[in-house]
């Protein structure tokens, strides 16, 4: 395993490479395919963290943890709320955040706060001729040239190599609650959460776990009192509201959402569909196996049999394989692809990055 | 402002341009007319004009696109424009140039409360927006101070921001998907109703590529429900240190407020002059306002304002009603309006990281009596978007060079201070040629490939963010 210990030794590796580099941060999120194995691992460490500027700029191969653990030393957290994906894949070791960010990995606050590509500020990467790229910065506005550190995440590693990465973060709130309502239906439940992502009560999670609708609150104490007493004569209608206010209780909740843990374990092909929430119902009936929704069911996660036909049968949105054998990503139009390509030509015309 | 040479080429060829033109569009969506043409000769950045060849006025994707094969089969260069407010020069014309306009792309397309989305046609300005579903309770969020005139169009081209983004993000933080068309004609469409567009984020760098990637014509837009309440409060302090302290104080404790304001006491005297505010005459002024509930304004009112009287405050006063929050935005709503009554001015649009305000305020102030020049600052302090106004006189010998050297080593601050030259207006021609000082070669390098792939040509709005030297070998 390749493990440069800076951004210089892998532009060096990068430049000397002729094959296939199977690039990775903790190897958490996917598996790395062909090619010789790369971590980013060695490449780490917090660079500045600015709490009273709501930045933070880190080295990619940073685990999420350490982040995660600096930011809650100071009251802040990472908005997008990246998902853990080990107990889903069966994957060990550290989940870096270059990975989060290669793979522009969100969680429940997603739905009203952004992705995570909606957080960053700016990046470093190698590209495929080993050339040291730095775009944006570490500022909150930035639009000075074009926005390649948009375009970096999300893009699987396969434009170049991220070293780092930098973040708007922000203040982790006082108080929490989660509200939850039997709801067994989907079409039901994602009448619920829509009802509840239009109120102005700024619901900051809205899921469905096949039985029940999640809603959650958050913000300063007087706030989430108010706003679960709103949100819950609000959604009368959609059913009788249960609170849960114990901090430890609603994180653990909201945990199981981001990590899909109704799927960890067993065999089945795991497949994320991004779909209109006014489609979400459709997506869950046309397909066979079970169903959960998070993002008011912008996001539905299905796990089917191995070998299920999804993208063929799907009535509307996009579907993403994250566990099981078979192409990952849902083909794009011709036109778009060809765009891609060309991206993927100019900046690895070496074809060192096949993601 | 140097500008490369037009094509002799094309000149040479202007009838039969006008003439293909005539042959795929409506009759009068081609402006011919060297009076008419006058209109496009310039945008906000008014101290630059030059009339372009022809202007076009499609109503249609399926018209820009014809318009964009005939451009692209004769090589002529091509500047879209909104609604021509950039203050940047994003949409100033060069004399082989075809504009091609947005003004009767204004259609709403479709309105989905479920899906949190609207989508329309990219000449639709920006307030109208809001105004196409604001009586059922939702707003679109980025709010640039021109939002009554600039286009979807352009803010997409510049990933505008304004007052409320640091709570709401700016435009690619609210854009879901957009209809494009490409320089040789080709349709693309990128996201859709989905958040998380599929594949490569094109729309991330379509979104602040000024026009130089495609000619959007269709946006899907993100909408969010209104805040139950919003109301501002009122902060004076006897320095910029002392109001940057307390910036970050707030930011530090946990409350997120849509938008933290700053006034410096220039912009507070000529404000006050004209708009009668009743603001107090001290050196620095923040206007910090929160949402929600009458009961979560209190709590965090409450919380901000125990913040700020530890900062020894030489005012203090919360909105009692809307129309006391109306008085104390009007102040700073005019601010720019106000300066351009009493001089000539330019406005600057660095960004810097928060903690640096006190070092870059400083900085600023020895500029001005280094050039003798009054500067008046009033800007976006949540998220360090600066906007200092260098007043003077256009009709003075040297007045404009002059204006413009003391505002690139604003900006040259900025940058060494760890911010960048634009927050929100973009690079234009204005800021082309300082792009070398914020970015290596290979940076730049690295953001003309993704040009070399959506417009190999280099046609789409020349002479815009690169430096002319540093784009010369693609052009």
């Amino acid at each position: 395993m390749l493990r440069p210990e800076s951004e210089d030794a892998l532009a060096e590796i990068v430049r000397g490479a002729n094959g296939l580099l199977a690039v990775r941060g903790g190897a958490t999120r996917h598996v790395p395919g062909a090619g010789e194995p790369l971590t980013t691992a060695g490449i780490a460490g917090i660079e500045r963290y600015e709490p009273g500027a709501l930045t933070l700029v880190a080295k990619a191969g940073t685990p999420v943890a350490e982040i995660e653990t600096a930011l809650a030393g100071k009251g802040q957290r990472l908005a997008f709320e990246p998902m853990d994906h080990r107990r889903l894949l069966g994957t060990d070791g550290a989940p870096t955040i270059g990975g989060a960010v290669a793979m522009n990995v969100s969680g429940p606050r997603r739905v009203v706060a952004g992705a995570c590509r909606d957080f960053l500020l700016g990046c470093r990467f190698v590209d495929g001729e080993g050339t040291v790229v730095v775009n944006g910065g570490r500022v909150m506005k930035n639009v000075t040239g074009y926005d390649l550190t948009r375009l970096m995440a999300g893009a699987r590693g396969s434009l170049g190599v991220l070293t780092e990465v930098g973040f708007k973060v922000l203040p982790a709130p006082q108080a929490s609650a989660t509200l939850t309502l039997p709801v067994a239906d989907a079409g039901a439940a994602v009448a619920a959460m829509s009802a509840a992502l239009t109120s102005p009560f700024e619901v900051t999670g809205a899921a469905w776990d096949g039985t029940s609708v999640l809603l959650r609150q958050e913000g300063l104490p007087g706030s989430v009192d108010y706003r679960v007493g709103a949100l819950s004569a609000h959604l009368a209608a959609h059913g009788a509201v249960a609170v849960e206010r114990d901090p430890e209780a609603v994180a653990a909740t909201w945990a199981e959402v981001r990590d899909v843990a109704a799927f960890h374990g067993g065999d089945d092909e795991v497949w994320r569909v991004h779909v209109r929430p006014s489609r979400a119902a459709e997506v869950v009936a046309a397909m066979p196996g079970r169903a959960v929704m998070d993002w008011g069911g912008g996001l539905v996660w299905l796990a089917v049999p191995p070998g299920t036909e999804v993208r063929g049968a799907l009535p509307a949105g996009y579907a993403t394989l994250v566990r099981g054998q078979g192409a990952a990503l849902h083909p794009t139009a011709p036109e778009v692809a060809t765009l891609e390509a060309g991206l993927r030509a100019r900046f690895d015309p070496k074809g060192l990055f096949a993601a | 402002m140097e500008m490369p040479v037009p094509r002799d080429f094309v000149l040479a060829r202007r009838a039969e341009v006008i003439e293909r033109l005539r042959a795929v569009l409506p009759a009068d969506a081609v402006v011919s007319d060297e009076t008419e043409l006058v209109a496009y000769e310039c945008d906000a950045l008014t101290a630059y004009r030059c009339p372009p060849l022809a202007a076009v006025l499609p109503r249609s994707t399926a018209e820009v696109a014809a318009a964009l094969r005939v451009c692209h089969d004769l090589r002529v260069p091509v500047v879209p424009r909104g609604s021509g407010t950039s203050l940047a020069g994003g949409a100033l014309p060069t004399a082989d140039s075809v504009i091609i306009g947005t003004a009767r792309l204004t259609d709403v397309l479709e309105v989905d409360y479920d899906d949190r989305l609207i989508r329309v046609q990219t000449g639709r300005t920006n307030l109208s927006v809001t105004g196409e579903v604001e009586a059922d309770g939702f707003f679109y969020a980025p709010d640039p101070s021109s939002q009554l005139a600039c286009a979807i169009a352009g803010n997409i081209g510049m990933n505008s921001g304004g007052a409320h983004c640091l709570k709401y993000g700016v435009t690619t933080n609210n854009l879901l998907g957009v209809t494009m068309v490409l320089m040789d004609g080709t349709v693309v469409e990128l996201g859709g109703g989905e958040m998380d567009a599929q594949g490569l984020d094109l729309l991330g760098v379509v979104c602040g590529s000024e026009g130089q990637l495609g000619v959007v014509t269709e946006a899907t837009l993100r909408i969010l429900p209104k805040p139950e309440g919003a109301r501002p409060v009122l902060m004076g302090f006897d320095s910029n240190e002392v109001a940057g302290a307390c910036v970050a104080d707030i930011i530090e404790a946990g409350v997120l407020p849509v938008a933290i304001e700053f006034m410096d006491r220039p912009i507070i005297r000529i404000t006050e002059d004209f708009a009668q505010a009743g603001y107090p005459d001290c050196e620095a002024l923040l206007i910090v306002e929160v949402e929600g509930s009458e009961d979560e304004i209190e709590e965090q009112l409450a919380t901000i304002e125990a913040i700020a009287r530890r900062h020894d405050p030489v005012e203090l006063r919360r909105a009692a009603s809307a129309d006391e929050s109306a008085a104390i935005w009007l102040g700073r709503k005019s601010a720019f309006g106000a300066t351009g009554r009493v001089a000539d001015y330019i406005c600057l649009d660095g960004t810097i990281p928060v903690s640096e305000l006190p070092r870059v305020l400083k900085g600023i102030r020895d500029l001005s009596e280094k050039y003798d020049l009054k500067v008046g600052n009033v800007f976006h302090a949540g998220d360090g978007n600066m906007h200092p106004l260098i007043m003077y006189d256009a009709n003075g010998d040297g007045q404009l060079e002059k204006v413009e050297a003391m505002g690139a080593e604003i900006l040259k601050l900025c940058v060494d201070v760890g911010g960048c030259l634009t927050g929100e207006h973009g690079v234009g021609v204005e800021k082309r040629d300082l792009m070398s000082h914020q970015f290596a070669p290979a940076d730049m390098e690295a953001m003309m490939r993704v040009k070399d792939v959506f417009d190999p040509a280099w046609l789409l709005n020349p002479a815009k963010v690169f430096p002319l030297a540093t784009s010369e070998a693609r052009r």
